[in-house]
């Protein structure tokens, strides 16, 4: 059933001069997914690059109760975009042409529709940094990042996306726009609005421009792999070096499940035979580096490292970090369906959760693979399934839900960055508590009284069940 | 008729969706993406629609029309894709199975008949089309038209190319065409060449030079008789059973001589030669010599550097870009070859436009019968490109050496820059005419 009615349709297209409003079928089923699963159809989509318009959009909406849904490319793993209940689809990806880099204040001024990699080049030609990695960043807008939190492989030294937002520019799902924040890295007057709205997966507001801190880029970097018999062991070696006081830029781990897949998909002469490996890289003066690089290597071997590779070039550098991007390609060839979880854990914890992980992979038969940012204890369990498979499907959910009590028994969280959308809303009580949860809620309830702002996210429906088959 | 749901999804390809994990990693590289600005026309957008026909959520086919009408099939998408997705064979397969329901509107259908059936894989209907560009600069009609405004009025919008269309060769000249050559050094290979349809009818000088620049570069080179269309202008129509013939008259021609290589100069005919193996590949008296037609196949660029080029003049200081060909650099993977070829001219100066790799929106019969669409994706082309202040565009395909004239035309650019076939460059530099 439509939420949209014609009537809607035609106060809407008055209300949005300058962009368009898709009302076709085929459009509306172009936005109809993100990179979960589900399809839903929105009423329709509408794409504008004017933030009045918006705002007036937004009043409208709000009286007639017409869910909206922010989407930024629709990169999201947890459901994010999706228009579960009907309603409307804004396009925020239109809203690209702010891009600012103000050398002076250490700031990027940007609107939510630029792609993050943009944000990256642009401060780099300047001599600076935006940390901020998602893998996906040359796909996902800004806007997403902020919304989801998201993060990367940089998150371990320089932290995610939180730590570099300063100031936001939101239409609250009442229509008013707000400034949260502002332009001073300092900032202590009243509640810090700006860290609730990012990470809100657009349940609280649309962020319509953001003020980005950046810092001054490394001068050098140096990379390494290690090689491990025991995933465990890779594990233990991780905790080493951080309490060594040796702080890299990005510690990758890859077991042998991802090592063997990727060597296949295409060989880089990769140990098949090593139970795990990490990718190490570290950043800063080249003379620190030297020294920094030799003492992991010997902290690695003391833990019983099998084997440490320093490569000789750059282009021997690029080679091993190829094979860490390999690994989301080469694991879906095993079969096609890909259940990427990202339950992170307190970085004491990562070597007894990969034993956690392994038990559970042997006891309900699945496909799991272990990658990711180690580092920061934000493994990536995936599942490796094929969803046509019922019976499958049943088991992947079983093994799911026993990763998520794992990580949130070991101290930990259900979702380190992909946030929890429609995907994980039914786990939120078994972190939150029945009391943590209702305070976010009550502060839902105040910002969107009419729950118009991205409905069905975060929050479970009465007896929500995580659903894969 | 109801088609059964299974049906659908054999004739969809549906299977080949599966692979696809909507990450989104091949919205950056799409064309049309880029400049319509909706996921109706991106390559997730378009795999999504097949998966709902094969999911049964869409029924009313006729939604995938416009957004599959205007995908340019240049196949960008797919070098992006981390998970391997089959666009090519989908979008193949979707077109076939849209256009065997659709009912066209007439003059398109006789477009679409004329074209496709009689016209291309007919040499003589090609040599008559080359003719009659021929008759119509000569006699003097040009100008007429061009004076009463009658070009304006053409379906299609065909007179926005009458300005651009090339020096045409007279039926004696065309009469003259080499046929054989052999190598005038030592040799190193014995080649076949094939002509191509709409090369040899606009392009023929530009044959005419590949033969002689092979030739210098140390092979003997022989025009197989019998060659016909390379059917890739079907394939991408969702003609995909002619098609099929034309491959079959082709690799029946080309078997004949026992030549090391059949080399092509058009990007676009290259890729379908290149891809023969696969598109016999369930015709059990064909794959295995599809396949070995396939891996003799090379594009002329892979040829002369592999040979090396004759003595280049200089030419100080000209700026020179390259827009590449689609199916040349996306299909038959020739990416480093022209290029290579290209900075051993002495003294140019060789600069890449921005997003180089995008489609110039000629794509087959593209900027034909989606005029404006195409026409769209060459202004932002043209943005790129005279960004570079080049003298010279460099291009490897026929179509993309149109559009690419057409896009000096409309930018009012005609005193400053050209846009011509690398192989013209090349033998203009090694002074060969
Ligand atoms: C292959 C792949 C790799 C990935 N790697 C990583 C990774 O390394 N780290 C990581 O953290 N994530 C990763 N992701 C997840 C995803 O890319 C991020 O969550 C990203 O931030 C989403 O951005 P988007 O533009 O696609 O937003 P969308 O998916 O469109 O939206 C995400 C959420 O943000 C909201 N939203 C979007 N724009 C706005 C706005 N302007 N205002 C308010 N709300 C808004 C939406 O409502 C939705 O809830 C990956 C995804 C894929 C497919
Ligand atoms: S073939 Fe080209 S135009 Fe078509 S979807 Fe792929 S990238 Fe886009
Ligand atoms: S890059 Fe490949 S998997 Fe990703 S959305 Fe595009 S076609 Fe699908």
């Amino acid at each position: 059933m439509k939420v949209v009615i014609s009537n809607h349709t035609q106060e809407i297209e008055a209300i949005i001069k300058t962009g368009r409003v898709l009302t076709n079928e085929s459009d509306r089923f172009s936005y109809s997914f993100d990179a979960s699963f589900g399809t839903y159809l929105p009423d329709l989509v509408v794409q504008t690059k004017s933030t009045e318009e918006l705002v007036s959009l937004v009043k409208f909406a709000n009286r007639e109760k017409i869910p909206l849904y922010p989407r930024g490319q629709a990169t999201s793993l947890s459901g994010g975009p999706l228009s579960v209940k009907g309603g409307i689809i804004l396009d925020l990806s239109v809203m690209n042409d702010v891009l600012e880099i103000h050398e002076e204040d250490l700031v990027a001024v940007v609107s939510p529709g630029v792609l993050t990699a943009n944000i990256h080049k642009a401060a780099e030609e300047k001599g600076f940094m935006y940390p901020p990695d998602p893998s996906s960043s040359h796909v996902s807008t800004i806007g997403g990042n902020l919304a989801e939190n998201s993060g990367g492989p940089r998150g371990l030294k320089y932290g995610v996306t939180k730590d570099y937002v300063i100031g936001l520019e939101v239409i609250t799902p009442e229509g008013e726009l707000i400034n949260t924040g502002g332009r001073t890295v300092k900032n202590v007057t009243g509640y810090d609005l700006t860290k609730l709205i990012v990470g809100s997966e657009g349940t609280l507001g649309i962020i319509t421009k953001a003020v980005l801190r950046l810092i001054p880029k490394p001068k050098a970097t140096a990379t390494m792999m290690v090689i491990f018999d025991s995933l465990v062991d890779a594990g233990r070696a991780i905790s080493k070096i951080l309490s060594a006081g040796i702080f890299p830029s990005k510690m990758e781990l890859m077991d042998q499940a991802s090592i063997v897949a990727v060597e296949q998909f295409e060989p880089l002469g990769l140990p098949v035979d090593a139970a795990a490996l990490i990718l190490i890289e570290m950043d800063g003066h080249p003379l620190a580096l030297q020294e920094e690089v030799s003492q992991a290597a010997e902290l690695c071997r003391t833990v019983g490292a099998r084997d440490v590779r320093i490569p000789k070039d750059k282009a021997e550098e690029a080679e091993l970090w190829r094979a860490r991007k390999l690994v989301s390609p080469a694991i879906v060839r095993i079969k096609p369906t890909k259940i990427s979880e990202d339950a992170t854990v307190p970085r004491s914890k990562i070597p007894e959760m990969c034993e956690r992980l392994q038990e559970i992979r042997d006891k309900y038969g699945v496909h799991l693979v272990v990658f990711g940012h180690a580092g920061d204890g934000n493994l990536h369990p995936n599942i490796i399934c094929d969803k046509t498979d019922h019976e499958e499907m049943s088991r992947v959910e079983l093994a799911v839900s026993e990763i998520f009590t794992a990580a949130i028994e070991l101290g930990g969280t259900l979702s380190g960055e992909h946030g929890i959308g429609i995907m994980k809303a039914p786990f939120m009580e078994m972190e939150l508590g029945a009391a943590g949860l209702d305070m976010m809620k009550r502060i839902k309830d105040v910002w969107d009284p009419n729950n118009i702002m991205n409905p069905g996210k975060i929050f479970p429906e009465p007896g929500q069940k995580m659903e894969l088959s | 008729m109801e088609a059964s749901l299974k049906q659908l999804r054999e004739e969809f390809q549906y299977d080949k969706t599966n692979n696809c994990v909507q990450c989104g990693y091949c919205l950056p590289v799409c064309p049309t993406y880029s400049t319509f600005g909706k996921e109706t026309h991106s390559p997730r957008g378009r795999i999504n629609l097949v998966k709902m026909v094969g999911e049964g959520k869409i029924t009313d086919l006729s939604l995938l029309e416009e957004p599959f009408d205007l995908c340019l099939g240049c196949r960008a998408c797919e070098t992006a894709c981390p998970t391997g997705v089959e666009y090519g064979s989908l979008l193949e397969a979707t077109r076939a199975a849209l256009v065997k329901r659709k009912t066209f509107s007439i003059p398109v259908r006789l477009l679409r008949k004329s074209l496709l059936k009689k016209v291309f894989p007919s040499r003589k209907m090609m040599n008559v089309t080359g003719h009659s560009i021929w008759l119509y600069e000569k006699s003097g009609l040009q100008k007429a038209a061009r004076k009463s405004g009658i070009m304006k009025t053409l379906p299609y919008n065909l007179g926005a190319f009458e300005s651009i269309m090339p020096v045409p060769v007279s039926p004696v000249e065309r009469g003259r065409a080499l046929t054989e050559m052999k190598a005038k050094l030592k040799r190193k290979y014995t080649v076949a060449f094939f002509t191509g349809c709409i090369m040899d009818a606009m392009f023929h000088r530009i044959n005419q030079l590949s033969i002689k620049l092979l030739s210098e570069a140390g092979c003997d080179v022989v025009v197989v008789p019998k060659q016909t269309c390379c059917g890739a202008l079907h394939a991408h129509s969702g003609e995909i059973d002619e098609a099929r013939n034309l491959a079959k008259q082709n690799i029946l021609a080309f078997e004949k001589m026992a030549a090391d290589f059949v080399v092509n100069n058009a990007g676009g005919c290259g890729a379908m030669l290149y891809e023969y193996g696969h598109l016999l590949s369930d015709e059990s008296e064909w794959a295995d010599r599809a396949a070995a037609f396939s891996a003799k196949s090379k594009d002329i660029s892979q040829i002369l550097v592999e040979c090396g080029l004759p003595e280049l003049r200089v030419r100080a200081g000209e700026r020179v870009t390259y827009q590449r060909s689609c199916h040349m650099t996306n299909v038959q993977k020739v990416k480093q070859e022209p290029i290579k070829l290209l900075k051993q001219v002495p003294g140019i100066h060789f600069i890449e436009m921005d997003q180089a790799e995008m489609c110039c929106g000629s794509a087959g019969i593209y900027n034909i019968v989606n005029y404006d669409a195409s026409m769209l994706i060459l202004d932002e082309k043209m943005m790129h490109t005279k960004a570079t202040e080049a003298a010279v565009i460099i291009t490897t395909n026929p179509g993309c050496l149109l559009q690419m004239k057409l896009g000096i035309e409309r930018e009012g650019l005609t005193e400053s820059m050209r846009a011509l076939h690398l192989i013209e460059y090349l033998a203009e530099a090694a002074g060969i005419i």
